[in-house]
């Protein structure tokens, strides 16, 4: 009934290789779209942009980047936290340094920013594989975030140790400070993300992408057919260091306004992330999403049964929580190791032939 | 003699003290790893959550006494009876056996044959649970441990060097127990792995997992066991921690430190664990002396990974591991 390729003529190669192909899944895309940009801003309020979407939104554009290196090349990393660190303050180093460029460019120079660093911490990984670099990855995660607490110049020598975002404007509407409102900066992070989105998933299908999973698959058999590993790792490493980058510095600047290395960026973080591809699934953008949204919501929604409804203490919800979690992990480690985008697949697949049993 | 050699001193005999309890929690890494391929994130969380059991049982807290109290509107914390600390450790270690039987039943025997990055992963989430389920049962303050190993400076120690440097040592007497611990841990361990029928089986296991099944070792019981020993092992050193500085999460983060040391020392190698354990021990605490001054201190959370990661890259199997050799 619904995703069926019939009827849909391909007469031009253009027409055959978008992005989505199934006329079904185009018009839905496009929904999505015009709910996302035309319709939520205005129905937005500050509790929920807060509670849910701006979290949704910046942790998705984190999951994609590690979904690249992880998911696609497979380089597991546990250093996200610190890469994310680098954005939050190579953003705070240019918004306060220029205060005239837009901070539009700011975030994606603190992207490119986070890249550089990012490629650097990757180079052992040409040699050392698997848990080994899962492990080296540590190493980042603590050196980056020591280095943010202890070297004074980054913070500006500020008392407090923390940096706080400065008020700038896009188009003359405040997207970071304190007199921001929910449809600003929801917009100005859901941009971020359209455009990461659509780049990553036009990596992934093309050349560069098919490197990426041919290293993941097997790096000397890879090498063997012609993929060139270290151009392949190293670039895993600087685009996933691109997005990831691009959500510290949205994380730090629109959603919290203030933050302190140790505290926001710990390695917390990098485990949370990695949770949401793993349970959103790996190698799959779709699941990027749906992890970010799952692991956003899982707290809210728990804090709404247990505390609101239940009336039970806050911190037995928060060792539920855990309990969730890690349960989680485990069962979709078991009995889907492709997460939810698998899932949504299998249910299109479903749907395709339903009402018919063939 | 110069006083700062002096004082370095001190400090690498403190580093190879601090080094010996790195390298008891990794220990219960090698071991499970050797025999089944597992990569244990949890190791840190086992040994917290086997030190929380302890107090628990020796103060005669009631389990979940807090979900109970909230969901029947009960007051109960305490039976009212203590547990002395032999009774309470071995009561404490079959809930570790109870625990590594659960672990394989549920967990690892449903992902038998999968890549190690996956079961690695699920050992995280591994940790995670059991860190809900140990706040959740024996509530998250932090609690002192005193199972009776004796504290505070060691006085012979101090004379002695006092009367040959004219600047006496500071020994803690708990780190000078815990190295004669583990020293016997490592002794009995080996022991156990050469002469015992289970400990032959054991490195059958680790060394051919196949192989191993046709000649009639069970995998299932040899794996419950190799758990069973980690988790002993992480009571041991969740013993020693817990004693040094109260039981608390922060527990959890010296798993973390043991991954840089198994990455010194090899994965596959018990020896390595040690001897990577000292390195580290006495490297960071060194570095720290030296170096820290100058760059702001704290350089403790992060030297350890730095070096490994640098030793790395020289050799990846590290110090004492299996060469790694790759087919296609």
């Amino acid at each position: 009934m619904f995703y069926r390729e019939a009827g849909d003529f391909k007469t031009s190669y253009t027409d055959d290789n978008q992005t989505f192909p199934i006329k079904f899944d185009r018009y839905r895309y496009y929904v999505v779209l015009t709910v996302a940009f035309g319709i939520i801003p205005f129905l937005i309020n500050d509790y929920w942009a807060n509670a849910f979407l701006l979290p949704f939104l910046i942790y998705s554009i984190a999951a994609i980047g590690l979904n690249i290196l992880t998911g696609y090349c497979g380089q597991v990393s546990l250093g996200t936290g610190g890469f994310m660190a680098v954005g939050a303050y190579a953003c705070y180093k240019l918004m306060t340094a220029f205060p005239d460029v837009n901070i539009f460019f700011h975030v994606i120079a603190a992207g490119g920013i986070t890249a550089i660093v990012c490629t650097a911490f990757g180079l052992p990984s040409l040699r050392i594989k698997g848990f080994y670099l899962a492990v080296a990855t540590l190493a980042a995660q603590f050196f980056l975030v020591w280095l943010f607490n202890k070297v004074s110049w980054f913070y500006n020598y500020s008392a407090s140790g923390q940096i706080n975002a400065p008020e700038r404007t896009v188009f003359g509407v405040p997207v970071t400070g304190a007199n921001t409102e929910a449809w600003a900066t929801y917009l100005f992070c859901l941009v971020f993300l359209a455009i990461s989105a659509i780049i990553a998933r036009n990596l992934t299908r093309g050349m560069q992408g098919r490197k990426w999973m041919a290293i993941r698959d097997m790096d000397i058999a890879a090498e063997i057919i012609g993929v060139n590993p270290l151009r392949a790792k190293l670039s895993a490493f600087a685009v996933s260091g691109f997005f990831i980058g691009i959500s510290g510095a949205l994380f730090f600047a629109v959603y919290l306004g203030a933050a302190e290395a140790g505290d926001s960026f710990g390695i917390q973080k990098s485990f949370l992330v990695l949770f949401m591809i793993i349970i959103g699934g790996l190698g799959s953008i779709f699941g990027s999403f749906a992890g970010a949204a799952f692991l956003v919501l899982l707290p809210v929604a728990l804090k709404l049964v247990g505390v609101d409804f239940l009336g039970w203490p806050t911190d037995i919800v928060a060792h539920i929580q855990l309990i969730i979690v890690g349960a989680l992990i485990i069962i979709f480690l078991i009995a889907e190791p492709h997460g939810i985008a698998q899932l949504w697949r299998v249910a299109k697949e479903k749907l395709r032939l339903w009402p018919f049993p063939h | 003699m110069p006083e700062q050699l002096v004082f370095a001193m001190e400090v690498f005999l403190n580093g190879l003290m601090a080094g010996v309890l790195y390298a008891l929690v990794a220990l219960g890494f090698v071991l499970i790893f050797k025999a089944s391929g597992i990569f244990n994130y949890a190791q840190g969380v086992m040994a917290l959550f086997s030190a929380m059991t302890l107090v628990g049982i020796m103060k005669g807290q009631v389990p979940f006494a807090h979900v109970i109290n909230v969901i029947f509107g009960t007051d109960v914390h305490y039976f009212g009876w203590t547990v002395p600390a032999l009774l309470a450790i071995i009561l404490t270690v079959a809930v570790m056996v109870l625990f590594a039987w659960a672990v394989q039943k549920y967990i690892f025997s449903h992902l038998v044959g999968q890549e190690p990055i996956i079961l690695f992963m699920a050992t995280i989430g591994l940790a995670y649970f059991l860190e809900g389920v140990g706040d959740l049962m024996w509530n998250s303050e932090i609690k002192k441990l005193d199972v009776g190993l004796p504290q505070g400076i060691n006085e012979a120690i101090d004379n002695y060097t006092f009367n040959i440097f004219d600047y006496g040592f500071f020994i803690d007497n708990l780190d000078i127990v815990a190295t004669l611990i583990a020293a016997l841990l490592v002794g009995g361990l080996v022991i156990f792995s050469q002469y015992s029928k289970e400990g032959r089986a054991m490195r059958a296991v680790a060394d051919d997992h196949q192989a191993a099944l046709s000649v009639g070792v069970s995998l299932n019981f040899i794996w419950i066991m190799v758990w069973s020993v980690a988790g002993f092992v992480a009571l041991v050193a969740g013993i020693m921690w817990g004693t040094k500085s109260g039981v608390q999460f922060s527990l959890s983060l010296i798993a973390l430190k043991a991954l840089p040391v198994l990455m010194l020392g090899g994965f596959t190698s018990i020896p390595g664990a040690i001897v990577g354990g000292l390195i580290i021990g006495v490297g960071e605490k060194l570095f720290e002396f030296a170096i820290g001054p100058m760059v702001g201190g704290a350089t403790e959370n992060w030297f350890a990974y730095v070096l490994a990661l640098i030793f790395l890259v020289f050799r990846p199997q590290g110090l004492f591991g299996e060469k790694i050799i790759e087919r296609v």
